[in-house]
């Protein structure tokens, strides 16, 4: 806008016609600018698409389609509306998978977001060596593969596993018990090593969040006098409350969508005491040919995840 | 340390330095207590590994002696060498087409405006909370009547798709932060896409690409539903499936299990005790930004 007298008065031979066109040229060329744009983001964004519109969305609606029919996955399908969405809620079996899933969330979430925070307050002032090589043993569990961490706990859980053997060494022996194969603790059991798995990314993302806080809040909470504990509640938790979300969100994800743990610790037993969603799918489908209410089941898991995910999202905009 | 030098009274520094100390032992024992409950069970896991075969119960001891046969024993039981192929196979195809698409996605997303923009980013979050379960139903019986079953690309197909949410967020974030003159200015000397791409971003790139690569890989190695569905032929099973299988096969043969659980887990970690930075920033800006 101010530059435009300028540039008239540089070129005062131009006639009104001749600026009329040197302006569409440039309109043009703007307008080819814009084209040239729009078609390398479709360009660019075609394989990603192709990708996950073919592997990703399109199976979830068809999981949506085949939970309206009764079907045994080779015979015909016969259509029965909403019958299998009715099984998931009453069905005693498939409703416990949910209630165990539900369950979870306090292995997965709460208390690795308790340890999590805990842990992450007290090293926060920490320095040295020591503290590098704690971050990098606590984050482990988050890279192995389920399947092997399963593994290992089955074994740690078994009758004359390394539990109960430590039970016994502190002559707690009458404590030892099979502990997976218990319908009491079986379920305590699967969900500690959610706990396991999770703590260590919840330790490291309040890490980084911590160290984000304003330290001149610390020091003008000392110099009133407040107490660790008192600074930890007013000042660090309200600090890391975005970083809570995030580790909300990516372990409740964990705690529902659970799969390789249960398979192979537990397979969702003893009775259905551990069963949760993933496995009963996988049975569903593979033991008992029932793949309707396969696809019900996990069409309600999938929008359980996503309305929580979206709920926990909510409100962490709405107290920043 | 400045609230000390300004509390003149001694007895309350000596209060202060004590407590002070209290309270970095009281760490420390935390501390070690958090490592020691992880490192424990893999401890465990790798004693029981050299146990001897066979001994009919395994807890935690020392061995009679390092019985490194057993792993010999597992890698020919369990078929490891082609377990760890058709996991190197997956992860070797999955890696590099995922990185491209990604890229390409982000940086249409970080740069271009276009319509829908908004409606296909939202689409792109909903996946990141979708659980495999919800969508392995039809990708099986897909697969199976597109004759793919036991086919490693049964695999890798569903992992790009799954792979593209999470990256195209990492790599948009990656291209916003890069300042704009740097694509502007190769535009301006009237160098096409491609090349703009080629010879400036990507080399502005290499941190971001290595650090979703390795993630990726992560992801791609240690999958394990898919991979057990989809790959039901013992001769085309991968390293992780492989165990799940063996662990039905073997489950009272501890030392052998415990040995075939390392082979799986050892690839992985050394990964992350080479490129540990890459994957805890990855895991953790990345989750943040998701």
């Amino acid at each position: 806008m101010i530059t435009e007298p300028a540039a008239s008065t540089r070129r005062p031979a131009s006639t009104d016609a001749s600026f009329r066109t040197s302006l569409g040229v440039a309109n043009r060329r703007t307008n080819l600018r814009r084209r040239r744009q729009r078609l390398t983001a479709v360009t660019c964004l075609a394989p990603a698409l192709v990708f996950y519109l073919a592997f990703v969305v399109g199976p979830w609606l068809q999981s949506v389609w085949i939970s309206l029919f009764d079907w045994d996955g080779i015979g015909d399908a016969s259509w029965v509306g909403m019958a299998n969405y009715l099984e998931v809620f009453t069905d005693a079996s498939l409703r416990s998978s949910i209630v165990n899933a539900f369950g979870f969330i306090l292995f997965y979430t709460v208390l690795p977001l308790f340890f999590g925070l805990v842990l992450a307050a007290l090293t926060s002032g920490a320095r040295g060596k020591g503290l590098g090589i704690v971050r990098t043993v606590l984050f482990l569990p988050q890279i192995l593969p389920l399947v092997a961490v399963g593994v290992i706990f089955k074994w740690v859980y078994s009758p004359d596993g390394p539990l109960n053997q430590l039970l016994h060494a502190v002559g707690a022996g009458n404590l030892a018990t099979g502990w997976l194969g218990d319908f009491t603790w079986a379920y305590p059991s699967v969900g500690l090593v959610g706990t396991w798995v999770t703590t260590g990314l919840c330790f490291l993302l309040f890490l980084s969040g911590i160290g984000k806080i304003d330290a001149s809040l610390y020091e003008a909470a000392r110099l009133d006098g407040a107490n660790p504990v008192r600074e930890f509640w007013h000042i660090t938790v309200p600090g890391v409350r975005g970083e809570i979300g995030v580790a909300v969100t990516v372990t409740v994800i964990a705690a529902l969508a659970s799969f390789d743990v249960v398979y192979v610790m537990t397979g969702g037993g003893p009775g259905y005491t551990t069963m949760v969603p993933g496995v009963q799918v996988y049975q569903l489908v593979f033991t008992d040919n029932r793949v309707g209410a396969a696809s019900a089941l996990s069409v309600v898991l999938s929008v359980i995840v996503v309305g929580i995910v979206a709920g926990v999202n909510a409100v962490i905009r709405r107290t920043k | 340390m400045s609230d000390i030098a300004t509390k003149p009274r001694s007895q309350s520094m000596a209060g202060r330095q004590t407590s002070r100390r209290v309270s970095r032992l009281l760490l420390w024992v935390v501390l070690t207590i958090a490592a020691a409950s992880v490192l424990i069970p893999f401890g465990a896991i790798v004693l029981a590994s050299l146990q001897d075969p066979a001994s009919l119960t395994v807890s935690l001891a020392w061995p009679d002696r390092l019985h490194f046969e057993n792993y010999a024993n597992a890698w020919s039981t369990a078929g490891f060498s082609s377990l760890l192929g058709s996991s190197a196979l997956i992860a070797g195809v999955v890696v590099p087409i995922a990185l491209l698409c990604a890229s390409l996605a982000g940086y249409a997303f970080a740069t271009a405006p276009f319509p829908g923009k908004s409606w296909l980013m939202g689409l792109l979050l909903l996946g990141l909370a979708l659980p495999h379960e919800a969508i392995i139903i039809p990708l099986f019986f897909g697969m199976k009547s597109a004759g793919l079953l036991d086919n490693q690309l049964a695999v890798i197909l569903p992992l790009i798709g799954a792979f593209m949410p999470f990256g195209t967020l990492w790599m948009r974030s990656h291209f916003e932060q890069l300042p704009e003159e740097l694509s502007e200015a190769a535009e301006m000397d009237g160098a096409s896409t491609t090349r703009t791409m080629l010879s400036i971003l990507l080399p502005v790139s290499w941190p971001a690409l290595t650090t979703l690569g390795l993630l990726y890989f992560m992801w791609a190695w240690n999958q394990f539903l898919l991979a057990l569905i989809m790959l039901q032929d013992p001769a085309q099973r991968t390293a992780a499936s492989g165990l799940g299988k063996f662990v039905q096969q073997y489950g009272t043969n501890i030392p052998l299990l415990a040995a075939g659980t390392v082979i799986v887990i050892v690839p992985i970690i050394l990964m992350y005790l080479i490129f540990q930075r890459h994957f805890i920033t990855g895991m953790v800006s990345g989750a943040v930004k998701g």
